[in-house]
């Protein structure tokens, strides 16, 4: 079973209370969760990576088992192993792309040196072709080119798997699709589970072997992606 | 004139030592205040602030009382270690260090809280511990208004004047610092003195001033 997640949540922002409930299993290697706006799929996501603590539930992914409160497990998010593109990216705008996408092979206080030769940081950098933007810095790149970075940025730390929200919210149509066919490639190439956000059908159709729906907080049907979508 | 000098030195050791200090307190505490929520804890942000309302003779007042060998942490210190504050240089910096305190508190609290979280979370789960995270993250992107409070701090601790003398007194080459000497020379007349002491801290400010604007560096943009 690639999949295996049951979480709880309550969400209180001021006044307002929300209830995630979220359940589902898939063997599923590409895995899209898909619904409005507003049902919670980022925050499950969250969860998911562990940067959200949950109230309760299981978080089992590939057979390894991230969170379960019934027997007191809960790996911190350094330790899940999890790839994690957020939706406007978020990458770190003091440091350059390649030290962006080197981040994670440095450990200690400091961060990677500007000029610095790593031979799985030159690969990304040349499989999303960001050898002419290497040294920009976040706010100088396009859409694209940070979606890409932030991509290469978390596969450089060799994720167990990939949690993507939304990575293509913020892009145009024509960049949207080209986008959506690279990483179709890649999700070819890697053979990693991938768990994708969108509220896009076309997404769902490129990137997804199966479907899960969730609408207020909770899962409300998994399917074969095509049936899903027209139904 | 020999005695500017020795004045000028003793400002600059206890504003330094003050600025060090707080900026080991203000960024930990400002760091604290911005990223953890616990019951109490308005309460506290305004306590930190307070040296920056009370006149100054007051929060001296309050460091004799606390810090005088009759009372509760000055007594400790004397019995333990042998160590009196009152009437000392040292004492002048936990004088300027608390009054100096919520300039870099605030500008680091502020600054801390423009970081957004996600970065952050983006740094957890790429594996990177949260020490790490704060050196290399945090730190980095707050440290602009955090240099900007250090700055404000290390000008309002060289110009300190009622805490310090109330904590340290005014014992020239010991405890009397430039703002100090001024206000003695002109009580006691010496005119020429007063003028050479009034021109030497006006130099040393304008100088701070112009460091300052060379210090800070280049905009870091906050989002990517």
């Amino acid at each position: 079973m690639s999949w295996d997640i049951a979480l709880t949540k309550t969400l209180r922002h001021g006044d307002a209370r929300f209830e995630l409930d979220v359940r589902f299993a898939s063997a599923a290697r590409r895995l899209v969760l898909f619904g409005p706006s507003g049902a919670g799929k980022t925050q499950t996501l969250r969860l998911i990576a562990g940067i959200l603590r949950p109230d309760g539930g299981r978080v089992a992914i590939g057979g390894r088992v991230l969170y379960d409160d019934e027997r007191a497990i809960d790996l911190s998010p350094q330790s899940r192993a999890l790839g994690f593109v957020f939706q406007d990216y978020a990458l770190f705008p003091h440091l350059s792309v390649r030290q962006n996408i080197a981040f994670a092979r440095r450990r200690g206080w400091l961060n990677p040196a500007v000029a610095q030769a790593d031979a799985a940081v030159e690969r990304w950098i040349d499989t999303f072709h960001l050898h002419a933007v290497a040294g920009h810095y976040p706010h100088q790149l396009s859409g694209g080119q940070r979606q890409r970075t932030a991509l290469a940025r978390a596969l450089v730390h060799e994720p167990a798997a990939l949690l993507l929200d939304e990575p293509f919210a913020a892009l145009d149509n024509p960049l949207r699709r080209q986008l959506r066919g690279e990483l179709r490639e890649l999700q070819a190439l890697l053979r990693i589970p991938t768990l994708l956000i969108t509220h896009d059908d076309d997404d769902v159709e490129a990137l997804g072997d199966e479907v899960v729906q969730m609408k207020a907080g909770r899962v409300v049907g998994a399917d074969a992606p095509l049936e899903a979508v027209r139904s | 004139m020999e005695g500017a000098w020795v004045a000028l030195a003793l400002t600059l050791k206890v504003a330094g030592c003050a600025t060090a200090l707080n900026l080991l307190l203000g960024v930990g505490i400002g760091y604290a205040m911005a990223r953890w929520r616990f019951p109490g804890r308005d309460l506290l942000d305004a306590l930190f602030t307070l040296p920056m309302v009370m006149p100054p003779t007051v929060l001296g007042y309050y460091l004799l009382v606390v810090l005088g060998t009759q009372g509760p942490i000055g007594h400790w210190l004397l019995q333990q270690f042998g160590i009196r504050l009152i009437f000392t240089w040292q004492g002048a910096v936990i004088a300027a260090t608390v009054v100096a305190f919520p300039l870099v508190f605030k500008a680091a609290r502020a600054a801390f809280e423009g970081v957004e979280p996600q970065l952050e979370d983006a740094a957890r789960t790429l594996g990177i511990d949260e020490a790490a995270v704060f050196f290399r993250v945090s730190l980095p992107l707050a440290w602009r208004g955090i240099l900007a409070g250090l700055l404000l701090a290390f000008a309002r601790a060289l110009g300190e004047f009622g805490a310090t003398l109330m904590v340290a007194g005014s014992i020239p080459g010991k405890t009397q610092t430039l703002s100090i000497a001024v206000y003695e020379a002109v009580q006691a007349g010496q005119d020429a003195a007063a003028n050479f002491l009034v021109a030497v801290t006006s130099i040393v400010c304008v100088a701070v001033l112009l460091a300052a604007g060379r210090l800070v560096p280049g905009r870091v943009p906050q989002r990517a």
